[in-house]
């Protein structure tokens, strides 16, 4: 036996006989793998875009509500002005029906003097406010962390009310479960000097969600 | 990380006489304790999801075999590898050897408390790595060559002005005194660590058993940049930090940015599963967990079970007197606080952490915090038990007790000896304190002991009985 797999049999063996019993019989192991936990979800009485939009504004996130996809573009137009930066921006593929003129795009993951990029959220979560990523060749991980300002577009019939509604939605992907689920509640921030919140600490300094419908 | 709990009580005088210390534990205080304290009274679940947290967690522990065959069963079917290490040596051996395999030259590091627990940091340079710690307390620790003082706020310790002088001898100068400049400055230099890292090394908040994933709780975003930047993604968690489904995590979840840190939420909550995928842009192009037991899987057996629910909130520490007296470092290993004080005797042996379990006044905050309702005093308690029962305890105070209890079990003499002290006690107490008492100088160096009323309790009992 290699020395790997020594060290696996012997965690094992060991958390058994701590148990004071042997391996799990199948009909047990049948049961937890049939487990569904039903844990106390707190409860919630707002509707779920207005919940969503007071949280995320309450730990610095901005917010803009669109009538359509259509009206996208000239959302993110309107708040780069707004914010004075360059007319660049790493755009995700997801969001490639959609012309952005006057910007220059593109859909490679971010680089390192990345200033902002767009992006589409897979789901809103109303409970905490929060925006929910899934990875993949249309939406790179690196946009949502590189650039000072990130830009999401979320469609408002995406946003649920509980975290277990949203795992919902990644589990009914027919790809899976993507490399990174990115779950972002407002603007990178620190508080480890001095326990005085700075934004900006690593990631984005500012997210900014676009809300249509 | 070498252990120096057996010094505690010399770190301690030394803690409570180190001005810029005290000062920073000052500024600490009272923001932690009343941020969850908001916290939990909005949330009118709070008390009924401590209870189904502690709750779940003993079922996890009970089952924890399964649940981490079937964890690993998901992350290989996503495409990821698990290792297993029975102590630190075998975890550091196990990292060392995926960094040489890729020819490592800069490992980023997200906080991970495993990490400090196995000293791996020392390892990797002790091999030629550059080893940057990105999180903006730990890397603040890294530039102090100090371990963390605390679980979550490793820099708790630090002042402002001791940032500025570690960042302006780091990076040069000029030298930045306000806070956003500080991070600024730390945000522009560690940006460049995580485009050429070729190893992220980052903890585990939860490992999924249901979808074979990691969970990492951050403020900063530092995790997600080490992860997603470097060539390789190496995750570090003890086994017991494996729940069976999402929907599980998501109850601590919500126990745990509120306890921790008195947010409803942290700002970033993310699930890594397996490695980049064919077509993804971006990501880690490999993705290893190593699931490290060093004495967990025996204390699942015992009395300390309870603690193995530990989800490394720190607020026990937050609320704990004696930790925001002296801080992190007087307790001498990886972790301080209550939950260290119980987890060092037990993974570095009784006789390396006397002091430790014995550093308590028993006040039972800590356990009317924690998330998963560990009952840390009766664990301190134990710990001490042990202790008398392996003869650790020191002679003198064994002594003392044999004639305490000599007398304890003489009721007569019990209170005629009791009348006699709380009298002397009384006539030697000026302004209602005692400045200075033979053979309690441990007691009135540092403070004044108060002065009983001069009667004892049961006299005053029988004399309102006696009115009667």
């Amino acid at each position: 036996m290699t020395a790997a797999a020594n060290a696996r049999e012997a965690i094992l063996n060991s958390v058994r006989s701590a148990l004071r019993r042997g391996p799990l019989d199948d009909t047990r192991r049948a049961e937890l793998d049939a487990r569904r936990p039903r844990h106390t979800r707190p409860a919630q009485d707002e509707e779920l875009v207005a919940r969503f939009i007071r949280k995320f504004e309450s730990r610095a996130g901005t917010t803009a509500r669109v009538a359509s996809r259509a009206d996208v573009p000239a959302a993110v137009e309107a708040y780069r002005v707004e914010k004075g930066l360059p007319a660049r921006a790493a755009v995700g593929a997801a969001l490639k029906d959609l012309a952005f003129p006057g910007l220059e795009i593109h859909h490679e993951p971010a680089g390192i003097s990345e200033t902002m990029a767009v992006s589409q959220a897979l789901a809103g979560i109303a409970e905490p406010g929060s925006l929910m990523m899934a990875s993949g060749p249309a939406s790179p991980i690196t946009h949502n962390f590189v650039p000072d300002d990130h830009v999401v577009v979320l469609d408002a019939g995406a946003i649920v009310g509980h975290f277990e509604e949203a795992w919902e939605v990644l589990r009914a992907r027919p790809e899976g479960m993507p490399r990174a689920t990115n779950i972002i509640s407002g603007p990178s921030r620190t508080a480890d000097v001095e326990q005085t919140i700075q934004l900006g600490a690593h990631g984005p300094r500012r997210v900014h969600v676009i809300i249509v419908g | 990380m070498e252990i120096r709990s057996n010094e505690f009580k010399q770190r301690a005088v030394f803690a409570i006489h180190d001005a810029s210390l005290q000062q920073a534990l000052g500024k600490a205080r009272g923001g932690f304790v009343g941020k969850r304290a908001q916290q939990a009274a909005e949330l009118p679940e709070f008390e009924q999801l401590r209870e189904e947290a502690k709750n779940t967690k003993n079922h996890i522990l009970d089952n924890l075999d399964h649940y981490l065959e079937r964890y690993e069963a998901a992350v290989t079917a996503a495409g990821g590898h698990v290792h297993w290490a029975r102590d630190a040596e075998e975890a550091r051996k196990i990292i060392l050897d995926i960094c040489k395999r890729v020819d490592a030259k800069t490992v980023t590091k997200g906080k991970s408390m495993v990490s400090e627990e196995i000293g791996l940091n020392e390892a990797l340079i002790e091999h030629g790595m550059e080893v940057v710690e990105t999180d903006l307390g730990e890397y603040i620790i890294q530039l102090a060559h100090e371990p963390p003082s605390h679980i979550i706020a490793p820099a708790v310790h630090k002042t402002k002005d001791q940032v500025s002088d570690l960042f302006e001898a780091a990076h040069g100068g000029p030298r930045k005194t306000e806070v956003p400049d500080l991070v600024n400055e730390a945000r522009m230099v560690l940006r460049d660590k995580y485009f050429r890292a070729d190893v992220g090394i980052t903890g585990g908040n939860f490992l999924v058993a249901e979808t074979g994933s990691s969970i990492i709780v951050t403020n900063e975003g530092n995790g997600d940049l080490t992860q997603t930047l470097a060539k390789v993604h190496i995750v570090t968690s003890g086994i017991e930090r494996v729940v069976p489904t999402l929907d599980d995590a998501t109850l601590f979840l919500r126990l745990l940015a509120r306890s921790a840190t008195g947010q409803e939420t942290e700002t970033y909550t993310t699930i890594s599963t397996g490695p980049r995928r064919a077509d993804d842009l971006d990501g880690p192009e490999e993705y290893h967990v190593v699931l490290v037991d060093n004495g967990r899987s025996k204390m699942l057996g015992g009395r300390f079970k309870d603690m193995l629910r530990c989800i490394r909130c720190g607020a026990c520490m937050n609320h704990c007197p004696v930790y925001g007296a002296v801080g992190g470092h007087a307790y001498g290993w990886v972790y301080p606080g209550p939950m260290g004080s119980v987890l060092t005797p037990l993974i570095k042996g009784l006789d390396n952490a006397y002091d430790l379990p014995n550093a308590c006044t028993l006040n039972g905050r800590c356990a009317s915090v924690c998330p998963v309702k560990i009952p840390l005093p009766d664990l301190l308690r134990e710990l001490r038990h042990m202790q008398h029962q392996q003869d650790i305890t020191p002679v003198m105070q064994r002594r003392a007790l044999k004639v305490w209890r000599y007398v304890a079990t003489r009721p007569k003499l019990y209170h005629a000896l009791e009348q006699v002290g709380a009298r002397f006690l009384s006539a030697i107490a000026r302004n209602g304190s005692i400045r200075r008492l033979p053979l309690a100088s441990g007691w009135t160096d540092v403070r004044d002991l108060p002065a009983p009323a001069g009667r004892t309790f049961l006299e005053l009992w029988q004399g309102k009985r006696g009115q009667k």
